[in-house]
């Protein structure tokens, strides 16, 4: 015990609880430390987990908790699974969920490239860039329903000096044609800068002196850019489209604020649709039901996609 | 194509794995497609089967 401090700790520690602690195996002390997070795990995801399982096989109503809870087997996935409303919901969650993703893969990719290059005013320029990311979903939502105003919005003047049409012809979130898309551009502005961020932690990443060999060999900068850029981006890439595919499968907040999931049910995202069943009809069962097929498909997209991910780290 | 059914057959991870992706992939898209009911209508049970044999398969030999 050459450590001073050590062996002031070790001096203090009141013989009882020394002789006690000397008594178990490192083991032992090691299970005592995982212990409270490993029961924290189990009692807030997986008990919840097999507990919605459990009610999912069920007619269980939380208005009603008197009734008798009856088993009805797999009666409740037969119902979803056979809803016209329910594939029309998982389809505008597709639609909202591949664009945003790609066009939020190509601006933050585009942004970060243009970042790491040095130049005048490049932390300003970041430091605007991420802003958006920071505001709470709720001030977005309000933010961009004035300007998606048809009378007083900003939005609709840009698009009529671009285009020559009246501003108030068109209504971004009032049409069921734009609504999608009118979610799609909030979403994108608002979370283009966390790809960004990523994208440049990547970019930041690739040494300076691969780029050096290349030029030696002459490679021009398109070359460099497919042969060195892409490939050394790529797991930071996926990793940014992972995030964001499992935070846009869920998006809620921001749709409320801005659509409500209307008009009818255009910008119905299948998280709105969920709530509506869970807490508006209260029919706990079904939805638990619902709950479960949405966490098997994110479950399962996201098993495939760390495989992918480990894959590509590992060449 | 031969390698991917002996791996098959010997209850090789890479071939299995492939499967179990296919399957979830297939999934998916006929959860999400807005083409024909009966896709939608057994979407889940072709994710469900894939994502349990993907967590089954990752424990097999390389």
């Amino acid at each position: 015990m050459s450590d001073p401090l050590a062996h002031r700790v070790a001096s203090a520690t009141p013989p009882q609880l020394a002789h006690r602690i000397r008594g178990l195996s490192d083991r032992t002390i090691a299970w005592l430390f995982v212990a409270p997070t490993i029961f924290l795990l189990l009692a807030i995801n997986i008990f919840p987990l097999i507990w919605t399982i459990r009610l999912s096989l069920t007619n269980f109503r939380t208005n009603r908790p008197n009734n008798a809870v009856e088993f009805v087997g797999l009666e409740n996935y037969r119902k979803i699974l056979t809803d016209e409303d329910t594939w029309i919901a998982l389809q505008s969650t597709a639609h909202f969920l591949i664009w945003t993703i790609v066009l939020q893969v190509l601006i933050g990719f585009t942004l970060a490239y243009l970042i790491n290059k040095k130049f005048r005013g490049n932390d300003l320029w970041t430091t605007l860039i991420v802003l958006p990311m920071m505001l709470s979903p709720a001030v977005v939502g309000n933010f961009w329903t004035f300007l998606y105003q048809p009378q007083i919005g900003l939005f609709n003047y840009f698009i009529a000096f671009l285009t020559g049409a009246d501003p108030a012809s068109f209504s971004m979130i009032g049409d069921v044609a734009l609504a999608p898309w009118a979610i799609v551009i909030v979403d994108t502005w608002m979370w283009t800068p966390f790809v960004m961020l990523i994208c440049l932690a990547g970019l930041r990443s690739i040494p300076p002196s691969i780029y050096e060999a290349a030029e030696c060999d002459r490679a021009s900068k398109w070359r460099q850019f497919w042969t060195i850029t892409i490939p050394m981006a790529l797991p930071f890439l996926m990793l940014a489209v992972l995030f964001r595919g499992i935070e846009n499968f869920k998006m809620f907040d921001l749709v409320v604020q801005l659509t409500g999931g209307g008009p009818g049910s255009t910008t119905l995202l299948t998280s709105i649709d969920l709530k509506r069943e869970a807490f508006e009809k209260w029919r706990t069962g079904y939805a638990s039901a619902y709950a479960v097929i949405l966490f098997v498909t994110v479950f399962g997209l996201a098993s495939i996609y760390v495989k992918a991910l480990n894959k590509v780290k590992d060449r | 194509m031969t390698q991917f059914i002996n791996g098959l057959m010997r209850l090789r991870r890479g071939p299995w794995e492939m499967l179990a992706t296919i399957l979830i992939a297939l999934g998916v898209v006929m959860l999400m497609q807005p083409f024909a009911m009966i896709l939608f209508t057994y979407s889940f049970i072709v994710t469900l089967v894939g994502t349990v044999m993907f967590i089954i398969v990752s424990h097999f030999p390389e």
